[in-house]
């Protein structure tokens, strides 16, 4: 079913928002691209999940300054080290008036397992969910996961009758929703404080308060009009004409042209994605470069020239406006695990680099391909040429090859089996954690255990690997902090990675509008308060 | 003629395969769909599962051949990206380009055609000297950069036009339409202005250039000779007779419009079908990308037929039933 606005249906509204003592409050944003549909199972993205993250709810959920704190869940506590009991919020209602309750828990679990979800390997985490009471559920995970709480903070939870009235007990996927069950995809549920009352994919989402709603909001806002507007002048444009009050991101060039018009402001922060440089640790022979039979990256002094020869606060003022936060850590201050003493950048020192290619045998310098993204982070394209420019000055030549980001994956991703000598990447971890750090892009690849997916440079230390799969399991904070400064220390003296900095939030909002601008780039309109 | 047209019509089927052979054997050059319908979570396994039941790993003509097979049964496959089937997507989509174009061609002809009988008129002419150099900047811009202009201008200067979308739409049957509301033509001015330029400034300095030739002519002489009023010279043999090359070239640039709506949409985020085009390469949606490219080179096509077919209403001398050869020399 489609809502759109008919003639009658327009007037109705109009004669409603100017009737005498409405205080309607309408909240006008756009993002560069839209969910991809409303099915909160469906993929496990930032903007998506952020997007449906106002009409469903999660048993536990962060707040504006990245804080775990409980939503549909009140309390919990682990009661055997693979055993947690999550007290839930009672007097919960869903958008069709019926109550949330344990049932509902128990059947979202299921759900996230069927063929369609994108959320199958969280499914994975948990073994059984048992029902203790109507508002009280045992979750079991298969091995200790001190990360569960976290993870938790992206499973939405879907009303049980609803689903099955509607024919949306399987998640819908690509292939696997026909013409007919893709019901999820276009209708929900949830119990969030807001409801869709109109969407029309890529051109608008209208959402209006839901009146049942539980909590006790900041919020004045009781009409929401959403639009994706891809392209960045445009974008830029609605923002400053008025007729928007968020629109994000906007180009960090931009900011001085926002801030010098009437009305709007540009609003920056600290993202919590790190960007780094990674390197091809694995093949005998570089793929792209004129060094043949061997691998230059598989010497370790290679890699701390490469390292040396980079100069973050360069890259920090000249291309990211001053906006972001040089690291020596593939990590952000945000996410659980990071510790400030463990964080020190490798010292620029283009001397020091000349000395060791000449120690490593390469004196002369020696070609390399840099793959990069030209869509998909903040001035990407802009910091492999300054980084190529940097590494030309020790005598590496360094040809950027910038694409848009579906063509880069495509290249670099494991699936075409690391097509890459040298690649730029970001990275947030889901789950706010440094288990996934570890996971996804330190620890050696293993594509039977599915580990170390987005390692494509496939640096390896067994050491690490031992230390990252105590670190899922530890549930004692100390400890663990102990072993992940352990892991990240030993990264740091193999150089396997060259991180350069965590990139800044940019976000443009019209003057008297505030809002919580979240480190993972969520828009949570809990938070916003108009003027 | 019927004939004509029927076999006219069945070139088409074959312009179309062969745009949509072109078209699938360039999608290996787009990146992988799956990279963009899986989040960052999902498991390589996952993938590749995906890309299998997908039906990417197939040969080229397999593939090809799946989607012809199903095109002929009026089935488009469903988009990756929206999970829902591409018709709908196209059908939803389709009135706002088409507003958007026919609005843009009519500009183009109502304030072309007169700019172009004007300057070829009085051609030492201060306005026409003006409308010139005008022309020169519409020729030689691009639409991306005119239409960010525009915003510029009116939407955050002036702030008399809004700078994106398509305002306040009202269904009609399965068509929505945007002329009927005062936000819906405040939002089309704009982006067919934008759209219209070119064509605009092309018509213009082909009806001049064609003014300039017929007035030179014999029968204009005699005409003006026997003392005819300008106006009936002017419009009813001079104009009349200029008129075959521009309808070629307005049908022409009819699909030229459609097809150049992509860059106008995507500029003011029209919600039409080059918006919807672009979307897809940005997110590898191959069965959006396939159905419109066939659906464009379909267009053109009919154009085509229609441009030919006016020939014979405007043409005496096409039409076979007429016996005699006369007219103009």
């Amino acid at each position: 079913m489609r809502f759109r606005m008919t003639l009658l249906a327009a007037a109705a509204t109009t004669a409603l928002a100017f009737a005498p003592g409405a205080d309607a409050k309408t909240f006008r944003y756009a993002f560069q691209g839209d969910a991809q549909s409303l099915d909160p199972h469906g993929l496990n993205e930032t903007f998506t999940l952020g997007f449906l993250g106002t009409v469903y709810e999660t048993l536990t959920a962060y707040d504006g300054e990245m804080n775990l704190v409980p939503q549909l869940a009140t309390s919990w506590e682990v009661t055997s080290p693979t055993v947690w009991r999550f007290n839930l919020r009672k007097g919960v209602k869903f958008h069709d008036g019926s109550d949330f309750t344990a049932d509902d828990v128990i059947f979202t679990w299921k759900r996230i397992l069927t063929e369609g979800s994108d959320q199958k390997v969280r499914g994975g985490l948990i073994s059984d969910v048992r029902k203790v009471d109507d508002h009280t559920v045992d979750v079991e995970t298969g091995t200790p996961t001190p990360t569960l709480a976290r993870e938790l903070t992206n499973i939405y939870i879907m009303d049980k009758e609803w689903s099955e009235k509607n024919d949306a007990v399987e998640a819908a996927s690509p292939k696997t929703a026909g013409r007919e069950n893709a019901y999820a995809s276009q209708n929900e549920n949830g119990t969030g404080p807001f409801t869709v009352v109109e969407r029309e994919p890529d051109v608008k989402t209208v959402f209006k308060r839901f009146e049942g709603h539980w909590g006790n909001l900041d919020t004045n806002v009781t009409e929401v009009i959403f639009t994706p507007i891809s392209q960045d002048a445009t974008r830029v444009a609605a923002l400053i004409s008025g007729e928007l009050d968020l629109a994000y991101p906007v180009p960090v060039q931009d900011w001085d042209r926002i801030n010098s018009a009437a009305g709007a402001k540009a609003l920056a922060g600290p993202e919590a994605r790190t960007i780094f440089l990674g390197m091809d640790q694995w093949r005998d022979e570089l793929l792209y470069s004129d060094v043949k039979g061997k691998n230059p990256f598989k010497d370790k002094r290679v890699r701390a020239a490469f390292a040396h020869a980079i100069d973050l606060d360069a890259i920090k003022q000249k291309v990211m406006r001053g906006a972001s936060t040089p690291t020596g850590l593939m990590l952000a201050p945000q996410i659980d695990g990071y510790n400030k003493d463990m964080n020190n950048p490798y010292k620029y020192d283009p001397e020091m680099s000349k000395k060791l290619l000449a120690e490593a045998g390469y004196g002369d310098g020696f070609s390399v391909t840099l793959d990069c993204p030209n869509n998909r982070y903040v001035n990407d394209e802009k910091i492999c040429q300054a980084a190529a420019g940097m590494l030309a000055k020790v005598g590496i030549k360094v040809d950027v090859f910038a694409q848009p980001k579906s063509k880069y994956f495509a290249k670099v991703s494991t699936q075409n089996d690391n097509d890459t000598s040298m690649y730029l990447l970001g990275w947030t971890p889901g789950s706010m954690d440094v288990s996934n750090v570890l996971d996804n892009l330190i620890v050696c690849m293993n594509k039977e255990t599915n580990v170390g997916q987005f390692n494509y440079g496939r640096y390896c230390n067994p050491k690490i690997d031992e230390i990252a799969a105590k670190v899922r399991e530890e549930t004692d904070p100390e400890k663990r902090q102990a072993m992940v400064d352990d892991a990240f220390k030993m990264l740091q003296d193999d150089v396997g990675y060259l991180p350069l900095h965590q990139q800044p939030l940019s976000w443009g909002v019209r003057d008297g509008v505030k809002v919580a601008q979240r480190a993972d780039n969520v828009l949570d309109l809990r938070s916003v308060i108009l003027p | 003629m019927i004939a004509f047209i029927i076999r006219r019509l069945l070139q088409s089927v074959v312009v179309m395969l062969i745009v949509g052979l072109i078209a699938f054997s360039l999608f290996r050059y787009v990146g992988n769909p799956v990279d963009n319908l899986v989040g960052q979570d999902t498991t390589l396994e996952e993938r590749i599962a995906l890309t299998e039941r997908l039906g990417l790993n197939d040969p080229f003509f397999v593939q090809f051949g799946r989607f012809v097979l199903n095109a002929v049964q009026g089935d488009f496959g469903m988009s990756y990206r929206h999970r829902r089937p591409v018709e709908n997507l196209i059908a939803e989509r389709l009135p706002a380009t088409l507003e958007l174009s026919a609005v843009a061609a009519l500009m183009a002809l109502l304030i072309g055609i007169p700019m172009g009988v004007y300057t070829g008129l009085r051609r030492d002419g201060v306005l026409s000297k003006l409308f010139m150099a005008i022309s020169l900047i519409g020729v030689s811009l691009p639409t991306f950069l005119i239409g960010i202009l525009l915003i510029l201008l009116f939407g955050v200067i002036l702030r008399w036009l809004p700078t994106f979308g398509r305002g306040e739409v009202v269904d009609i049957g399965w068509w929505s339409t945007g002329l009927l509301t005062v936000s819906g033509i405040k939002a089309l001015l704009m982006p067919a202005f934008t759209l219209a330029l070119f064509q605009m400034t092309l018509i213009m300095r082909l009806v001049r250039s064609e003014m300039l030739e017929v007035l030179r002519t014999d029968y204009i002489k005699f005409a003006r000779a026997r003392g005819l009023a300008n106006r009936a010279v002017n419009f009813g043999h001079a104009l009349k007779n200029t008129l075959v090359p521009v309808i070629t070239i307005t049908g022409l640039q009819l699909g030229s419009i459609i097809a150049f709506a992509i860059i106008t949409e995507s500029v003011f985020q029209w919600p039409g079908m080059g918006l919807l085009f672009i979307q897809a390469i940005s997110e590898v949606d191959i069965p959006v990308m396939a159905a419109y490219l066939c659906m464009i080179a379909f267009f053109f096509v009919v154009i085509n037929l229609i441009v030919d077919l006016l020939y014979y209403a405007v043409d005496p001398r096409l039409r076979v039933d007429v016996g005699t050869r006369g007219g103009h020399g």
